[in-house]
C-alpha cells in the first residue's frame, strides 16, 4: 500500500491530480476557460474568487462524491486546521448567536468589505421557532440541544461543524464559516450556544 | 392597448412593492398571499406591457450613428426584422456573428454591429437599478421581443451541435463551486424543493424547475419596481453566490441561460411577467 502512503503525504491540488482522468466532466475545461474571461471584479469581490482551492476542486471534478480514501484525508485536513477559542470555552451567549444567525450580510460585491458578516444560518436552516422563515438547503436544526444533548463532544463537533463544515462532510453545501475567517471564534460561541444552550429558545 | 389602465396598474404596484420591501422579513406568510392577490388582478394590465410598447417604438425607429431600425437590420434568427417567435427559439447559433447568442446579448449585438451604438455605452448600465425612474433601452427592446413569443412553446434549438456544446458548457458551470462559501449555482437551485429563507427556489437541471426559472423573464418586479432581464437574474445569482461580477452579454450569461432554457423546451412561454 505505498500508493496511499504517498497519497497522504500530498496536499490537496495533488490529490486531484491523482483522480482518474475520467472524473472530469468532458466540457468542465471548457466551462473553466469561458468563466476564466467572462468574470470583472466588483466591490470586495476580486476574480482571485474564481479560482477552486484544493478541496473545491476534487468536489468539483468528483460531482461532489470523491472516493472515500481522499475523502477522508481531505477531512482531515480541514480539522487540523480549526481554531479553538483560547479560553477553552465553546458556548457563549445564545441571544447574540440568534442576532448572527438572522444575518445574511457577508462577502458579496454589494456588501461593504470589512463589516462583520452575517452567520446566514436562517438562510439554509430552521433553528428558532419564533422564526418561521427559513430556508431548506440544510437540514432542520430546530430541539438542536434537546435531542444531541450539550456535553464537551457534542459542543466540540458543532464548534468545528460551523468553524468548517468540510472537516465533517468534505463536499457540504455548508460554507466553512470559520475556514474562511468570515466568523471568529468568539462568534461561532454564541452560535454553539443558540444551538445547544437549554435556555436558548432553540431548546424550549 | 391599454394604456392607462396599465399606468394606473404601474403606479399601484409601485407603492405596493415599497409596502412589501417593508414588510418582507416581518410577514411572509401575508406578503404571499398578497402577491398572488396582485398578480391575480395584474393578469391583464401587466406593467411589463408599459415596456413592450416602449421596446416596440425602439425597435421601429431610425437610430444610431448608422441612422438605421432594427427592424430593418436585426436577424433574430429567423429573418431580418422578424420577431414573432423569436425569443423562445433563442439562445441560437448566428453564423454572422459565429456565436451562441440569447435574445438580449443579441439585440445588443445588432444594436452595436448594424446601428453603429458603442457596446461600452451599452454595457455601463445594463440593467435597471433601485433608484432609476427607467430601464435601459436594452431592457425594453428584450422585453417587446419577448412580448412577441407570448403562449409559444420554448423550442431552444439543441439539435445545433453548437448550441448543444454551449449547454453542455452552461451545465458544466451550473456546478462549479468556488468563492468564500464554495457555492455553485447547484448549492442553491441543484434539487427538489428546496427554499433560501421563504424563497423557492427552482432546480434548475429539471425540466420543471428549469420552466420557473425562465418563466416570467423578462419580469417586472415587484419589490423595488423595475423592469429586469433574464440576463439580470444570472447576474444577481451570481452576486449571491459570491462571485465577481459576469461581464454584460458574455458567454457564461448565454451558457446558462442555453442551459435553463432549452431544458424547459416545450412549455408554454407566458410572456412578460411579473415578479416579486
Ligand atoms: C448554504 C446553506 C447553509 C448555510 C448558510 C448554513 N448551513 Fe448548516 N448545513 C447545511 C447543510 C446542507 C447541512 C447538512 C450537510 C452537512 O452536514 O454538511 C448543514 C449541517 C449543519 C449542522 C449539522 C447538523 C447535524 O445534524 O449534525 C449544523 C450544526 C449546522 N449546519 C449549523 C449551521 C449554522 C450555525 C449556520 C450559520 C452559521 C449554518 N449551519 C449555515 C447548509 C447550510
Ligand atoms: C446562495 C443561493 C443561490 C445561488 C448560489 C444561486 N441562486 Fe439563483 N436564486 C436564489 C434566490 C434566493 C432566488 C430568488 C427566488 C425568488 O425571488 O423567488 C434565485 C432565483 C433564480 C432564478 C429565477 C427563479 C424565478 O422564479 O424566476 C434563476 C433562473 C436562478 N436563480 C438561476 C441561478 C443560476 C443559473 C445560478 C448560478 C449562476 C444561481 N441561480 C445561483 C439563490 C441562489
Amino acid at each position: 500500500m505505498t500508493k496511499k502512503i504517498i497519497l497522504a503525504a500530498l496536499a490537496a491540488p495533488c490529490l486531484a491530480a491523482s483522480l482518474p482522468v475520467q472524473a472530469d466532466a468532458a466540457y468542465r475545461g471548457k466551462a473553466i476557460e469561458t468563466i476564466k474571461r467572462d468574470f470583472q471584479p466588483r466591490g470586495q469581490a476580486d476574480l482571485d474568487r474564481l479560482a477552486e482551492d484544493g478541496l473545491q476542486t476534487i468536489c468539483n471534478r468528483t460531482g461532489n462524491n470523491p472516493p472515500e480514501y481522499i475523502a477522508k484525508r481531505l477531512e482531515a485536513d480541514q480539522m487540523a486546521a480549526v481554531k479553538y477559542p483560547a479560553d477553552g470555552k465553546l458556548m457563549g451567549d445564545w441571544k447574540k448567536g440568534e442576532k448572527l444567525a438572522q444575518s445574511g450580510r457577508g462577502f458579496t460585491w454589494s456588501d461593504k468589505p470589512g463589516l462583520p458578516v452575517g452567520g446566514n444560518c436562517y438562510n439554509c436552516h430552521q433553528i428558532s421557532p419564533k422564526e418561521t422563515a427559513f430556508g431548506t438547503v440544510g437540514p432542520t436544526l430546530l430541539h438542536f440541544g434537546k435531542l444531541r444533548g450539550n456535553t464537551p463532544e457534542t459542543q466540540k463537533y458543532v464548534y468545528s461543524k460551523i468553524f468548517n463544515a468540510k472537516a465533517h462532510n468534505v463536499c457540504s453545501d455548508m460554507p466553512r464559516f470559520g475556514h474562511v475567517d468570515a466568523l471568529k471564534p468568539e462568534q461561532i460561541k454564541d452560535l454553539v450556544a443558540l444551538l445547544l444552550d437549554p435556555e436558548s429558545p432553540v431548546n424550549k | 392597448m391599454r394604456k392607462p389602465r396599465i399606468l394606473g396598474a404601474l403606479c399601484a404596484i409601485t407603492s405596493l412593492g415599497i409596502a412589501h420591501a417593508q414588510t418582507a422579513e416581518v410577514d411572509h406568510a401575508k406578503a404571499d398571499a398578497e402577491f398572488a392577490k396582485f398578480r391575480a388582478e395584474m393578469e391583464d394590465s401587466n406593467p411589463a406591457e408599459l415596456f413592450e410598447l416602449k421596446g416596440e417604438e425602439l425597435w421601429k425607429v431610425k437610430r444610431g450613428p448608422k441612422s438605421v431600425s432594427l427592424a430593418e437590420s436585426c436577424d433574430l434568427g429567423l429573418g431580418v426584422g422578424k420577431v414573432e417567435g423569436a425569443y423562445v427559439q433563442m439562445p441560437r447559433y448566428f453564423a454572422d456573428a459565429n456565436a451562441v447568442m440569447d435574445a438580449e446579448r443579441r439585440i445588443v449585438w445588432c444594436m452595436v454591429e448594424k446601428q453603429g451604438f458603442k457596446f461600452a455605452d451599452i454595457a455601463k448600465k445594463p440593467f435597471q437599478g433601485a433608484n432609476d425612474t427607467n430601464p435601459p433601452e436594452i431592457t425594453s427592446l428584450v422585453t417587446f421581443v419577448a412580448g412577441h413569443s407570448r403562449n409559444m412553446k420554448f423550442a431552444v434549438p439543441l439539435k445545433d451541435p453548437k448550441v448543444k456544446e454551449i449547454w453542455e458548457i452552461g451545465k458544466e458551470i451550473t456546478n462549479y463551486r468556488a468563492g468564500p462559501y464554495d457555492f455553485s449555482c447547484n448549492t442553491c437551485h441543484g434539487s427538489d424543493g428546496k427554499r433560501i429563507r421563504m424563497q423557492n427556489l427552482p432546480n434548475i437541471g429539471t425540466h420543471e424547475g428549469a420552466v420557473k426559472g425562465v418563466m416570467g423573464w423578462p419580469g417586472y418586479r415587484m419589490t423595488g419596481g423595475v423592469m429586469l432581464t433574464h440576463q439580470w437574474r444570472m447576474n444577481d445569482c451570481f452576486r449571491q453566490q459570491r462571485f465577481p461580477e459576469p461581464k454584460y452579454a458574455s458567454d457564461t450569461v448565454t451558457a446558462l441561460l442555453t442551459y435553463m432554457t432549452a431544458n424547459a423546451n416545450g412549455a408554454v412561454y407566458k410572456g412578460p411577467g411579473i415578479k416579486r
